[in-house]
């Protein structure tokens, strides 16, 4: 149960978009069309799924004092998760132009950019800086995923429908979004109150 | 990719001047046509969390402009070395390398700081202006250049993320540069600020720090006037989408 809370923490309170910011690029750039919007937010939950425990490993297990090598090498952090998650990102990109090479075309260049996408390397360095063990992290993984994907969805749809709407002209497309994106936080922002401890247990 | 990069080579080796009017076009431009924020939006990501206080932001738009310009210099040293199919990890080492220092820098010297902006220092390595430019630019120009349109870049990007803590932070909690040895008390209910909202005959009694202004919100309603500003002054700027 300490699992679900920390997902649902992940997903809904301290979501990586709305409430840190993370992975605005691509964020801000693909959600023109739900299509596409949905493809990405998919290989965003796979890529932070995969990588979150990879580093984790990386991170306990080779660069930490206690480790296997009993040495202090945390200044190789950077580089090393990097190197993952690229490596990750390289996989997911194979996956995708094998299944669907339509949505493969349709994400072009951002499917590599999610290599620098914040949230991935912002997830991997929330999740030292909170010291969550293994289990953890990967529930801290999939549930930043679904609440990038959640918020990647929802800005998309708003932003499909607002195309018909009387926008200022200099306002129109991207300052729009990020209107519209500080509205959204501010939304999120009422789920702040929730206690996922007392949700489950059962009070 | 050499070719590319030899053809581009020939045309620049007429004797110019080490600062004539391309280099000062490459530092300003950024600053307003070409916004790495406003404009090419890149680089939203990684720091606008840290914009609620003036002096953090301050530390990390110097950080940005460091990595930025050393990054595209080094990348523009060996850009005739650099495989095409291993590039972008190429470029992440180096990125990755630069923010290092900067990193272990700040632990040493400013640990306040450090701990403020916790893991944003290491967003600066997934920050897309940087890679960007390293991309767009840093790859087929010459080290001189691509060093100033690194700096430009950088600092196109703090003049963006300073204007925002500067009314985040003003409004929101009444002081400017709080937490740096050169605290401003602007404006607040005691005697130490500038403007004692609680004074005997203050105009000022009914003022009140705007909270919306401390949540990460108010960035992104700061950053959408912000483009509205410059979208009316420049109509060109305007994409339909």
């Amino acid at each position: 149960m300490e699992l679900f809370n920390i997902f649902i923490k992940a997903a809904f309170i301290e979501n990586l978009v709305l409430a840190y910011f993370l992975g605005m690029c691509s964020y801000l750039a693909v959600s023109k069309t739900v299509k596409t919007a949905f493809g990405l937010g998919l290989a965003v939950i796979f890529v932070l799924g995969v990588t979150m425990p990879v580093n984790w490993v990386i991170s306990e297990k080779l660069l930490s004092e206690d480790g296997w090598f009993g040495v202090d090498l945390t200044f190789l952090r950077f580089i090393l998760f990097i190197a993952v998650i690229a490596s990750m990102v390289q996989l997911v990109e194979m996956i995708v132009e094998k299944i669907s090479p339509s949505l493969y075309n349709s994400l072009g260049i951002f499917l590599p950019l999610i290599t620098v996408n914040c949230a991935i390397l912002g997830g991997s360095l929330f999740m030292v800086a909170r010291e969550y063990n293994f289990s953890e992290s990967i529930a801290f993984g999939l549930g930043g995923g679904f609440g990038w994907f959640l918020a990647i969805i929802a800005i998309a749809a708003i932003r499909e429908k607002i195309r018909y709407s009387n926008v200022p002209p200099a306002l129109r497309g991207l300052g729009m979004a990020f209107i519209l994106t500080g509205l959204m936080g501010i939304a999120f922002m009422s789920l702040m109150g929730i206690d996922p401890t007392a949700l489950t247990a059962g009070k | 990719m050499a070719e590319n990069t030899v053809v581009q080579d020939a045309k620049a080796v007429k004797s110019e001047p080490l600062f004539g009017k391309k280099e000062k076009k490459l530092l300003l431009d950024p600053l307003n046509d070409n916004n790495p924020i406003t404009v090419q939006v890149l680089g939203i990501c990684s720091a606008l969390a840290v914009t609620s206080l003036v002096y953090p932001s301050l530390v990390i738009s110097v950080a940005v402009v460091f990595v930025c310009g050393f990054s595209s210099l080094f990348t523009s040293l060996i850009r005739k070395n650099i495989p095409k199919q291993v590039r972008m990890i190429v470029q992440l080492v180096i990125i990755a390398t630069l923010v290092t220092i900067v990193e272990l820098t700040l632990k040493r010297y400013n640990f306040t700081v450090y701990k403020q902006l916790t893991v944003y220092i290491g967003l600066i390595i997934t920050n897309c202006i940087v890679m960007g430019r390293l991309e767009a630019f840093a790859m087929a120009n010459k080290p001189w250049r691509s060093f100033l349109d690194g700096i430009g870049n950088g600092l196109g990007y703090g003049v963006i993320l300073i204007g925002i803590a500067i009314i985040r932070e003003l409004f929101g909690k009444g002081t400017l540069f709080a937490g740096s040895p050169a605290e401003w008390k602007i404006i607040g209910p005691t005697a130490d600020y500038m403007i004692n909202t609680l004074a005997d005959g203050s105009w000022f009694g009914w003022y009140a720090n705007n909270n919306l202004m401390v949540l990460p919100a108010a960035a992104m309603f700061i950053i959408g006037v912000f483009i509205w500003i410059q979208r009316s002054y420049y109509p060109k700027l305007v994409d339909i989408s």
